[in-house]
């Protein structure tokens, strides 16, 4: 895990960036720590690809300061960082062979014909594609061609990479394989990497810690396991589409315990998670998993709704069945085919849905 | 070239179309290919039956010293037009790749402009303007005058290689330790190479055809397409027919070699 104690290798302080009067990062306070795998997510236009550039110098920051360990590099020309891109489009050089693409960044450092030869040697043999060397660019599948846009950003040795959605173009199964060589990459090399995505499992898969966006905007920072359990805004419950959500407003039952009322009932909170102010507006997120369904109401200290059914989903080794409650609130459960076996489900069939207060998070709206 | 299932082909608008392209072939041709063939002919007026082959018409061109001189003359000033317009012509089309500013479609249109000019009010306003400055009637006018017209062509053709350019491509560069000079070098250059080249032998072709300019500003140091309009007033000589199979050879062979270059790079790229 990250050592946090240590100082950042690149902090932003205050960092905001205006293309005319549209706001793309709002004043954003970030580390980067050695060695971590940071993932910066968020939907188009949240300020992910924004925040990146101007990491590698191609966009100035309109205000605030960037550092790279601890010195401000504003003002420095991106070719005199040294922050290595992966382009979402790659971006190889279509003129040169594979090992001239690799080369290319030594070359611009200086070093001597054979210096560079044998260093983008070993990144091609690192990469697994030392026999593809002398061939084109246009003659490599996209699995090889991504390995040898991170041969080229990587053969410099930086500290620091940042990689804009470089898998997008792939397809699904060469999308896993390449996670895990990322990560592999990652790990034992022990550069920082700097990932861009709109994609939650890649997110998810690969960082040691996320960062979700949304309009130019730092929503939450966290580990995955972290936000997966504890989305901090509805934002990033509703981002994340994992949790069932109810929107209502603060108050507290009769014996003076606190409660979520909302349009499908009033919810008990889970303990340490309920915040004091009485009328204020906020929502209750569950995760899809931990909603039980039954055929009666349930008895007992545990939160439930009445919903219908309406859909069933089949995902590998689980379901998710979807529901609808009277007043038009859609919620999903998701359960393993034997969870499901006994309680014969049938589209319009009404049931109960129910979890342990324990099992739901208070989010602000 | 995908088959297209025959079925959906309308024989009679096959036959026209086929009809059609013939006919404008043999519409642009045939003065061309009466030329050559009458270069070769021994009769001193161009009349049917043909007389025997000849060379004569060939042997007495290559004797004549001012078509020599007009020779070179014209390829000094080719090169020259070739090179000086591929240049600017690169500069214009990358500044327009490159930057967005006030008055840009301006800056494109009156890049683009000296072309659609009349070629005799071009040259009439050459001539006007570089007797002024004490520049006509040496190669240098004739250069300078080419290379207004010529540098819109470059800029058109280098233009269209670098829209295909990944918009990536030179910040890549940089973000790899890249000056914006040795971006330039090493990627913007190598990547526009076929255009560049292509440009180069169009604008010369151009340069090398050209005769209502050159007649205004050249002087004293004809340029061959000039020479030959000097033959036609003085006499009507096969000699004629010869000068214009060679000139018609050389145009053809830049064209092809231009479009050779440039059809490469059109082709669709594997991405």
């Amino acid at each position: 895990m990250t050592p946090v104690t240590q100082a950042p290798l690149v902090s932003l302080e205050g960092v905001a960036k205006h293309f005319g009067t549209y706001t793309a990062v709002q004043k954003m306070d970030l580390q980067i720590h050695e060695g971590e795998f940071l993932a910066l997510m968020g939907s188009s236009g949240c300020g992910k690809t924004t925040t990146l550039r101007m990491l590698a110098g191609l966009e100035a920051p309109s205000e605030g300061v960037i550092r790279l360990d601890g010195k401000p590099i504003n003002d420095l020309p991106s070719w005199s960082r040294d922050t290595p891109m992966v382009w979402q489009s790659l971006a190889l050089f279509p003129f040169l062979t594979v090992i001239e693409n690799v080369e290319f960044a030594l070359k611009m450092r200086g070093l001597g014909r054979t210096e560079r030869r044998r260093r983008a040697e070993q990144w091609l043999d690192r990469m697994q594609i030392a026999e593809f060397a002398g061939r084109n660019i246009s003659q490599l599948s996209g699995g090889q061609r991504q390995r040898v846009a991170l041969a080229r950003s990587l053969v410099i040795e930086p500290r620091i990479l940042l990689l804009d959605e470089p898998l997008s173009a792939l397809d699904a199964a060469l999308k896993v394989r390449m996670q895990s060589v990322l990560k592999t990459l990652q790990r034992e090399t022990g550069i920082t990497f700097v990932y861009v995505t709109h994609s939650q499992s890649e997110a998810f898969s690969m960082a040691d810690r996320v960062v979700i966006m949304s309009r130019g905007k730092i929503e939450q920072i966290g580990t995955p396991q972290d936000i997966y359990r504890a989305p901090r805004t509805r934002f990033v419950a509703d981002f994340l589409g994992s949790s069932n959500i109810f929107p209502g407003q603060l108050t507290r039952d009769g014996q003076g315990r606190p409660v979520l009322a909302t349009s499908s009932g009033d919810f008990a909170l889970p303990a340490g998670n309920a915040p004091g102010i009485a009328g204020q507006a906020a929502s209750l997120t569950v995760l899809d998993t931990r909603m039980q369904i039954h055929p009666q109401p349930p008895q007992g200290a545990r939160n439930s709704v009445a919903a219908r059914m309406i859909g069933e989903e089949f995902v590998g080794a689980t379901a998710t069945i979807h529901f609808e409650t009277d007043n038009g609130q859609e919620l999903r459960v998701q359960k393993s085919h034997e969870d499901l076996a006994d309680l014969s489900l049938a589209i319009g069939k009404p049931f109960y849905l129910s979890w342990s207060p324990a099992d739901g998070h208070l989010v602000q709206e | 070239m995908n088959r297209e299932n025959e079925a959906n082909r309308n024989p009679l608008i096959n036959g026209a179309l086929l009809a059609y392209v013939l006919l404008a072939y043999l519409f642009v041709f045939a003065p061309i290919v009466a030329s050559f063939v009458f270069s070769f002919n021994s009769d001193r007026f161009p009349s049917i039956p043909l007389g025997d082959f000849s060379t004569e018409w060939y042997r007495a061109v290559a004797a004549d010293p001012l078509v020599w001189q007009g020779l070179r003359n014209t390829l000094l000033v080719g090169v020259g037009v070739g090179v000086i317009s591929t240049a600017l012509g690169f500069g214009a089309a990358y500044t327009d790749h490159r930057y967005n500013f006030l008055g840009k479609q301006v800056y494109l249109a009156l890049a683009l402009l000296p072309p659609t000019i009349p070629v005799v009010i071009m040259g009439l306003a050459m001539l006007a303007f570089l007797s002024r400055v004490n520049l006509s009637g040496d190669a240098g006018a004739v250069i300078i005058a080419h290379v207004v017209i010529c540098a819109p062509f470059a800029m058109a053709v280098i233009r269209l290689r670098l829209s295909q350019m990944d918009p990536s491509l030179e910040p890549a560069a940089w973000n790899l330790g890249a000056s914006e000079w040795a971006a330039m070098r090493h990627v913007v250059i190598p990547f526009c190479r076929p255009a560049i080249l292509g440009a180069l032998f169009v604008t010369m072709a151009v340069s090398f055809d050209e005769f209502a300019i050159a007649w205004f500003v050249s002087g004293l140091n004809e340029t061959l397409p000039v020479k030959v309009l000097g033959f036609l007033q003085g006499q009507v000589s096969p000699r004629i027919n010869a000068v214009g199979t060679f000139v018609f050879i050389v145009s053809m062979t830049l064209l092809i070699l231009a479009q050779l270059l440039l059809g490469r790079t059109a082709a669709p790229r594997k991405e």
